[in-house]
């Protein structure tokens, strides 16, 4: 018995190593002292955390990936939770390949994601006259896009557990359709909801495949300013703005968990 | 509380008829009792009066006004769900309160209402609590409160004591049917369960494939079933299957010739209710049937047995003996004679 506790426990503390790995390096990485990363540290320095903000191009990175991520989001929970609603409440005949559809970004390569988007915007810019290749709302409309599917996915997920005799009995009540999806299935589903939004907004910040083909120059998203700084550089300036990246989305993580349990809904 | 009425109320989804022309005047202040077994249609006509499903065809009158095509939140009706339907993020009192809330009800009036609804479904005190928080008998409660709170012409109740243990629910059928009666309630109940209506309803309709079957006291359903299906359905039954040669006269399946009352030549089943028939060692004398036969099966009931005895190849019934203290009780094997007399069968013509 106690064997197989050991055995059991050993294997998940291998497993959990595994996964946390590259965050302790980069975590450690991010406090050395000298500019070539190598081992062991010369000494360690908080001064790559300052350097960040001596780099504009880090700063608006950040920002317009900021910007996107919220603004992506807010459009995939309007759009994704009344197709999740959609899908799981009512019978058509093409339910099931719409329900396959709004989670196929998730399958797809963002890379042939970014290409097709591409094409198609610089098919629409030639169509209509109009700018649409590296504007920023072609950037939002193509984020969206990724951002849905976990709305989708987790907001069904939560539907699910939905007793809909709840909503029939405030309806029984006096509550017109429209009150009874405020007051009472919107609280059932609000797990679901804040969680969407949550892996939806982290997908979109950190997305790299797709930006590449959306952005314009001068005007990039975060991921893809670090790959542009990898390119020359290698200091622990990345490291620290992956740390930073790190505590920022743990935090939202955090915060998120204390009002919706994340366990309970993914 | 008022009269509610149905009118020939149909729904068929395609080719199905989940509910056959069905028309039934609950009048104001009474109990009513759909029963039936699943897929029946009873619930489908409690959700039509409800306003959840639309009928095909028919009306539904709540105290006179055809509320037929009005949205579930237009009328003046209170269900308790099966599942209750409690909402999980609100508090007992804000669940009881939701349907005030919607009437717009004044603050002062509102926080009494759901005071005195509380106190009537004995949840006093229990108003800040979480319906998680509490166990199913005083979930049911107050499912219960939230419907009567809203003054509501007619009470639906959707098998609202299937959730609960056996013992409770004896406790609550009483406790509902009390509260119906001082209240004056017009209610509906749907239920499978025959003895939780037989206890509650002032009259019963047994429903079956969608349609009504009978319409009656208790008394009327158990005594004057009217038809095979009633006969099995409430009460118990043993159906012998054969022929009536002459009207008074029927012969099984097994050839055994026997006096039963009535009938019409053809084929058909005569149908004993297990406590009318009596049982001895010995032939009984002074009934109009007196067959021998061999016990099959015994099972032990408690206050009752039930004996399975073979009267023929093809014909077996089921006698039931109360158990008293030094009664007959035979064993298995055993041979027996089973009398009754012809005004305990009844014969439904196939």
């Amino acid at each position: 018995m106690t064997v197989r506790r050991v055995a059991l426990n050993t294997a998940a503390g291998l497993g959990l190593l595994y996964i946390l790995t590259p965050l302790i390096f980069v975590t450690w990485l991010a406090f050395f002292r000298q500019e070539i990363p190598s081992f062991p540290p010369e000494g360690y320095s908080l001064h790559w955390f300052a350097a960040i903000l001596d780099q504009p191009k880090f700063v608006d990175g950040f920002s317009l990936s900021f910007q996107v991520g919220v603004l992506a989001t807010a459009i995939g929970l309007a759009l994704g939770v009344p197709a999740a609603l959609c899908v799981t409440r009512y019978q058509f005949r093409m339910r099931t390949p719409l329900a396959s559809l709004l989670l196929l970004p998730l399958i797809v390569p963002g890379v042939v994601l970014g290409t097709s988007m591409y094409v198609f915007h610089v098919n629409l810019e030639n169509t209509l006259d109009v700018d649409v290749l590296g504007t920023f709302y072609a950037l939002v409309a193509g984020h969206v896009v990724i951002v849905m599917p976990w709305v989708v996915r987790l907001v069904t997920a939560s539907l699910a557990g939905v007793d809909r005799a709840t909503e029939e009995a405030a309806q029984n009540l006096g509550a017109n359709a429209w009150v009874t999806f405020w007051r009472i299935t919107l609280p059932a589903i609000r797990p679901g909801i804040v969680a969407g939004a949550l892996f939806g907004f982290v997908t979109s910040f950190g997305n790299l495949e797709l930006s590449l083909f959306l952005v314009a120059p001068g005007r990039t998203t975060l991921p893809i300013v670090i790959l542009q700084y990898l390119e020359w550089k290698i200091d622990p300036t990345i490291a620290a703005v992956s740390v930073v990246q790190i505590l920022l989305i743990a935090i939202a993580m955090l915060i998120t968990d204390r009002y919706v349990k994340l366990a309970r809904v993914v | 509380m008022a009269q509610l009425d149905i009118q020939n109320l149909v729904k068929r989804y395609g080719d199905f008829h989940a509910v056959r022309d069905v028309s039934l005047t609950v009048a104001d202040g009474e109990f009513l009792v759909l029963l039936g077994p699943s897929g029946c249609g009873k619930t489908t006509t409690l959700r039509m009066v409800a306003g959840f499903i639309e009928p095909s065809a028919g009306h539904v009158k709540l105290g006179g006004a055809d509320v037929t095509l009005l949205p579930p939140w237009k009328r003046n009706a209170g269900m308790v769900f099966q599942s209750y339907a409690l909402f999980p993020h609100l508090t007992v009192a804000q669940n009881v309160a939701f349907g005030l809330e919607m009437r717009k009800v004044p603050r002062p009036d509102m926080n009494r209402r759901v005071e005195e609804t509380l106190a009537l479904v004995r949840l006093e005190g229990y108003g800040g609590r979480l319906p998680r928080q509490l166990s199913g008998g005083q979930q049911q409660r107050v499912a219960l409160a939230r419907a009567l709170a809203i003054h509501p012409d007619v009470l639906l109740l959707d098998e609202p004591l299937s959730n609960l243990d056996a013992k409770l629910r004896q406790e609550v059928r009483v406790e509902i049917r009390e509260l119906q009666q001082r209240m004056g309630l017009t209610t509906v109940m749907v239920t499978h369960d025959q003895e939780e209506a037989l206890t509650m309803a002032d009259r019963l309709v047994v429903m079956n494939e969608g349609s009504v079957r009978q319409v009656g006291s208790q008394r009327d359903l158990y005594e004057r079933p009217a038809d095979k299906f009633v006969a099995g359905f409430v009460g118990r039954s043993t159906f012998l299957d054969g022929t009536v040669e002459a009207p008074g006269c029927f012969r099984t399946e097994g050839g055994l010739s026997l006096v039963c009352a009535g009938g019409t030549a053809g084929k058909a089943s005569l149908s004993l209710r297990p406590e009318r028939l009596e049982i001895a060692a010995a032939p009984l004398a002074g009934l109009d049937n007196c067959l021998p036969g061999t016990v099959e099966f015994v099972s032990y009931l408690g206050a009752m047995i039930d004996i399975h005895v073979r009267l023929s190849p093809a014909d077996r019934l089921v006698v039931q003996i109360a158990n008293r203290e030094g009664g007959f009780t035979p064993d298995v094997g055993q041979s027996v004679h089973v009398g009754w007399r012809a005004s305990a069968g009844q014969v439904f013509n196939a």
